[in-house]
């Protein structure tokens, strides 16, 4: 059995993490998974949420947006539609994404789809979870 | 004869546009720069989305379910989509007149099919629109800062009258960046789309149907397919560009060459001009 896993995040518009790492925590569509190495093959749809990975024995956090996981018994690939590490994510700008989220939430008449505006907010809230969670 | 002044200013002339040439070249060159980073940060996500899907492929092929997703069904092309990346801007060399030609030659080659235009870019767009094509949908702009959100709504209204079987097959025509002194004029077919295979197909756990799997996939590669086609096309701009004003710059210097010769002509005519007057004038005084 492997030790290490390679584990690739990529988006459309970049790669984001290329690494060895022991431990891999992702959103699946259906709720987290835990990847160790030597998982069993398996493919999921990935969800909202933090993605946290250990790499040479420190925790890193990253925010994901939906997308599509590939875990291999050596290789986890993400390939997420939006994906940030934690240290660069804008906490003001994701501030005011929440808020505005709220106000079309709690605004029927604002005209904005409901489903849209509940995804807006949980994209927006996984951000400042993740960024907290960077400097706590 | 011209006058010495009037070489002048036309030397001036050609020197100032053989600035504006080289600068242009130079803001080029800076572009490609930033294109060319683009298209290989752009290629990790192509390669795995590639790999994945292939990997779906297979595991849906093996449970005998394929063929299901209305975006893997083949009609026979009767109505074609033909989407056109051209660039925004001109002073691109022969960029954009090779795109045009190649998207008449592909309509004339279908003359039984009916074809209708996606046109990003507008160079593109003016040409067809003066030509009365059918245009289905024009895009400016989006060159100058590719986006995904943006190349995926096309790819996305592409995709849903390919889904409610308006149109039968859809072509992507692009130039592809092969390097800085060449683009590689391009037709893609995209839909139906050709699944990649893979030779050794692995047993997976699906946490969710393998068949939703795939057809949630599909989309993402159409959308690929659009967005890297642009990239590719804003990369190879900028290099057409950057090649065209590089010969345009050395063309002005060989004009500024050819004139300051004259230049010197004329007024060493006008001089042995001036001495013959004065010794002929000297002459008839004695």
């Amino acid at each position: 059995m492997a030790d290490a896993l390679e584990l690739e995040v990529a988006t459309p518009e970049r790669q984001l993490v290329r690494e060895e790492v022991t431990e891999v925590q992702l959103p699946g569509k259906d709720g987290y998974l835990g990847v160790l190495p030597g998982h069993a093959p398996l493919l999921s749809q990935l969800g909202i949420g933090y993605l946290t990975y250990v790499a040479a024995g420190r925790r890193k956090y990253l925010s994901v947006h939906s997308g599509f996981v590939e875990v291999l018994p050596d290789h986890v690939r993400v390939l997420a539609d939006a994906a940030e590490r934690a240290e660069e994510i804008d906490v003001e700008r994701a501030r005011r994404a929440a808020q505005r989220a709220q106000e079309e939430l709690l605004n029927p008449n604002l005209g904005v789809d409901p489903a849209a505006a509940m995804a807006a907010l949980m994209r927006a809230e996984t951000r400042l979870g993740a960024a907290e969670k960077k400097t706590a | 004869m011209p006058s010495l002044i009037d070489i002048r200013r036309r030397i001036r002339s050609v020197k100032n546009t053989q600035q504006i040439t080289k600068a242009m070249k130079m803001v080029s060159a800076a572009k490609l720069r930033r294109a060319q980073d683009r298209v290989i940060a752009s290629r990790p996500y192509g390669a795995l989305l590639r790999k994945v899907l292939a990997n779906v492929a297979a595991a849906v092929a093996a449970n005998e379910q394929s063929g299901g997703d209305p975006l893997l069904a083949r009609r026979p092309e009767n109505r074609i989509l033909l989407a056109l990346i051209t660039s925004d801007k001109g002073l691109a060399g022969a960029f954009n007149s090779n795109l045009i030609k190649a998207a008449q030659h592909f309509i004339a080659g279908r003359r039984e099919a009916s074809v209708s235009m996606e046109l990003i870019g507008r160079k593109g767009r003016d040409f067809f629109r003066k030509h009365g094509a059918s245009i289905s949908g024009e895009h400016l702009g989006l060159a100058a800062k590719v986006k995904f959100e943006d190349l995926a709504a096309i790819a996305g209204k592409a995709m849903e009258a390919y889904r409610r079987e308006e149109i039968d097959a859809v072509y992507i025509v692009y130039n592809e960046f092969k390097n800085a002194a060449s683009q590689k004029l391009t037709v893609t077919r995209v839909l139906p789309m050709e699944l990649p295979t893979e030779t050794t197909p692995v047993d997976y756990i699906f946490e969710q149907p393998a068949a939703g799997m795939l057809s949630a996939l599909l989309p993402k590669y159409v959308e690929m397919e659009f967005y890297r086609a642009q990239l590719e096309s804003a990369a190879a701009e900028h290099a057409a560009r950057m090649t065209a004003m590089d010969s345009a710059t050395s063309n002005a210097g060989e004009m500024i060459d050819k004139l300051t010769l004259y230049m010197n002509r004329v007024r060493q005519a006008s001089i042995t001009k001036e001495i013959i007057e004065v010794v002929s004038g000297a002459a008839s005084a004695e």
